[in-house]
């Protein structure tokens, strides 16, 4: 060995030093235009990423943010917020946090802050929106006198002499806040600044997130019923007789979903195209006509309809690739067409089982419009909380703790989903 | 971490909104409800503004609700210069700084001669909004369908004497109200009754007895739809829509006015309006006694205004709100109460729903 290397040395005039810093010099080169290369290549899908970056990471960040976000207070009444630090919410603080107060409402007021103030309060306890602008109003045409400032508060409102209060503006002054997740959760802090349950009148996320769930499932239930045998059809159809019905599946696919929602309002109502036909055929009387629209079971049916495509296509696009010879061994092999079905056909369908139903679902669980048109009073989904408090409440801090919520949800299915199934086993067709 | 926010959304709004293109002619851009109303305020301030000031109004519609005003003003990036805004709206918006103050003394003073200040209702003057439209929600029925005709709030809530379903806006506002003055209360002390818990309770109470009665509209539109499909016998919707619907569609419809819930539009600037001089002389325009009076020919709201009140047309006095006849037990909505309390009310409200 150490014989070649002397006699490579002796062929080649140069030395071991030289190759060296050859080979560095083409590693240097090779690394050089390999970069021209990866530079060209990001060039290419930056417009991607940029667009990924921008339309899909910040706002998903800022959402995130949001959720905890506490607001503005503790910056818009700076006095009140540093000596309320170290209260304790187990009596009513001291003269010199009431005059605190007294001067960050006045300043706020005269900055035209108080309302912000306000508006983030009011997400703690409701009521206190109007407490803070009266108190203003008050204080400003107060004349000096020998009061204390506590006395002259309580006087203005008795809600100033209550815990309660006292600890919502507290609650507010850290950076961060728990509140719009806990709301989410159906709960709430007491006025000793403990996590208790929202009185059962005023519980609504939790079971909605449980409804939510439902009605997807309830969606994908059927999706999957009505779309398995369609699927079928269109796998075994000669091609001119499947590419027909192809187009029929295709059809509503391509039609405005408001369209098909609105249709269905008019099929399904009280007075609809369906009730109106049982009345005619004397199936039921006028009194008795079916309440199949404005509630869960109006969006279950709307939502289905919407959804099918998305369960047919992966389906389809699985069957049509299964050999029809695996059936025929099976039944020459003597098992019943049922048991051939069940034990050798289905099992081979199931990446598009799967794929088409997690499609479904996770389209459904996030479902907005149609539950608004057509879920009236009992089929309103968590979506539509969201929208309630993005654009009417504009407590976009709950909006988005509902939201990551959701989101968190769905992580968890499609990691179950991997765990059991396998993500690598999908096949969208 | 504010900071941060604020970052993000500029950079996602700004990045996503369109960027406008310099136009030749002077542009401010009036957003609205759209619809019949939106076609009322063409005629009533739209049209002669421009034909006055050669500056072109660009008509947008929207839902109301403040989330894109707010996405506007957040990310600096503001193309609405006049909004029309409910009363709620109007509170939060201008508590929130997404409006700019209107300076009442810069309106047109009454016909008479009086100063804005006293020829507007008290309540059409806000720090950030002024009146433009007086609105109610009433209930009506169809007379062909009916036999006894229903003529108080209480008749809406009688199952026995008017069976047949009714509809009812799915949101807690203005059906509570009208459930304690159905169920005996005075109109004057409806805010007081529900601001106490014994109050709310009682308000859904009433609500309960026609609960499996009742059919949830959501957008103005429907209610008169409802009624005309036979879905309901009876709703509860905008008197607009109503007269809309008698007299444009000849339905037979009849507005009962007793128990009816009156409430005010504004005009509001936005904070940063890219054209705000032009913006603030809109505004001032289209809330003098004139143009009000010509926008109640197209639609049956009433001006906030008493001058403008009294010109109008004679064969729509009885038809708008704030007319002496329909006044008998009419509640004017109290939007204050409902920024303290919408929350808390809307989620027992959904909760009551759900159960």
């Amino acid at each position: 060995m150490n014989e070649m290397v002397a006699r490579t040395d002796t062929l080649n005039p140069l030395t071991a030093d030289a190759r060296e810093f050859e080979g560095k010099a083409l590693r240097a080169q090779l690394a050089r235009s390999t970069r021209l290369e990866k530079a060209k290549a990001l060039l290419l899908v930056l417009p991607l990423l940029l667009f990924i970056g921008i339309m899909f990471i910040f706002p998903l960040a800022d959402m995130m943010l949001r959720s905890t976000d506490n607001g503005p207070v503790a910056e818009l009444m700076p006095d009140t917020a540093t000596r309320l630090l170290d209260w304790d919410q187990s009596t009513l603080p001291d003269e010199a946090i009431y005059a605190a107060l007294a001067r960050d409402i006045q300043t706020a007021q005269k900055e035209r802050t108080l309302g912000k103030i306000a508006t983030r309060l009011n997400f703690e306890l409701s009521g206190i929106r109007s407490l803070l602008t009266k108190s203003a109003r008050k204080l400003a045409q107060m004349e000096s006198s020998d009061e204390s400032w506590k006395q002259r508060l309580v006087q203005i409102d008795q809600r100033w002499g209550e815990l309660a209060t006292w600890s919502a503006i507290k609650r507010v002054l850290p950076s961060v806040t728990a509140t719009f997740y806990l709301s989410s959760l159906d709960l709430a802090y007491d006025a000793k600044g403990e996590v208790v349950r929202k009185p059962p009148e005023r519980a609504i996320y939790v079971d909605n997130f449980i409804k939510t769930f439902a009605i997807s499932l309830g969606v994908t239930l059927s999706c999957f019923i009505l779309g398995f045998p369609v699927a079928y059809l269109l796998s075994v159809l000669p091609t001119a007789k499947a590419n027909l019905l192809m187009i029929c599946v295709l059809l509503p696919f391509w039609t405005s979903l408001l369209v098909r929602t609105t249709s269905w309002i008019a099929l399904l109502q009280t007075h609809g195209i369906v009730n109106d036909l049982l009345v005619w055929l004397g199936i039921l009387n006028e009194g008795n006509r079916l309440d199949m629209m404005y509630n869960m079971f109006g969006t279950v049916v709307a939502m289905t309809h919407i959804l099918l495509p998305f369960m047919i296509l992966p389906l389809f696009s699985v069957m049509k690739s299964i050999d029809p010879s695996f059936m025929r061994a099976a039944t020459s092999l003597g098992a019943s067409p049922f048991t051939a079905f069940i034990r050798v056909y289905l099992p081979q369908t199931k990446p598009g089982i799967a794929a088409g139903s997690l499609l479904v679902f996770i389209l459904a669980i996030g479902y907005y419009i149609t539950p608004a048109l057509v879920g009236g009073r009992t089929g309103q989904m968590i979506s539509n909380f969201i929208a309630y408090h993005m654009q009417q409440s504009l407590n976009w801090g709950l909006a988005a703790a509902l939201a990551v919520i959701l989101l968190i949800i769905v992580l968890i299915l499609y990691w179950l989903f991997n765990r059991i199934i396998g993500i690598d086993k999908l096949k969208l067709g | 971490m504010r900071k941060l926010i604020r970052f993000t959304s500029v950079m996602a709004l700004g990045l996503s909104c369109t960027i406008s293109i310099a136009a030749a002619a002077e542009r401010i851009t009036v957003v609205s409800f759209g619809g019949a109303y939106t076609n009322a305020q063409k005629k009533g301030s739209h049209e002669p503004f421009m034909e006055k000031t050669g500056v072109q109004i660009l008509s947008e519609d929207y839902n109301g609700g403040l989330g894109k005003l707010r996405a506007q003003v957040e990310s600096g990036s503001v193309t609405w210069d006049v909004v029309d805004l409910e009363t709620s709206d109007v509170i939060r918006a201008c508590d929130e700084g997404l409006i700019d103050t209107v300076d009442v003394n810069d309106l047109e003073p009454g016909t008479d001669g009086s100063a804005a200040a006293d020829d507007f209702m008290p309540t059409a003057i806000k720090k950030c909004g002024i009146g433009a439209i007086v609105w109610s929600t009433v209930f009506a029925y169809d007379k062909t369908k009916l036999a006894t005709a229903p003529h108080s709030i209480a008749d809406f809530f009688d199952t026995n004497k008017y069976p047949g379903k009714r509809g009812m806006k799915r949101s807690p506002k203005v059906n509570l109200e009208m459930a304690l003055m159905a169920d005996g209360v005075a109109a004057a002390d409806v805010y007081k009754v529900l601001s106490t818990a014994e109050g709310q309770t009682r308000a859904f109470n009433k609500l309960a007895q026609i609960k499996d009665q009742l059919v949830w509209w959501k957008s103005g539109a429907q209610a008169p739809q409802l009624l005309a499909d036979g879905e309901v016998v009876m709703t509860t919707a905008y008197n607009g829509r109503i007269y809309n619907a008698v007299e444009n569609e000849s339905k037979s419809f009849v507005i009962v006015w007793d128990g009816q819930v009156m409430d005010i539009d504004y005009w509001a600037i936005p904070t940063g309006a890219p054209n705000k001089a032009r913006a603030q002389e809109f505004l001032v325009f289209a809330t003098a006694p004139e143009q009000l009076a010509r926008q109640s020919m197209y639609i049956s709201y009433g001006p906030p205004r008493k001058t403008a009140a009294a010109m109008v047309d004679e064969s729509m006095k009885k038809h708008i709100p704030t007319a002496p006849v329909n006044l008998t037990n009419a509640l004017a909505a109290d939007a204050e109460f409902w920024a303290d309390y919408e929350d808390e009310l809307n989620e027992r409200f959904t909760a009551w729903l759900a159960n």
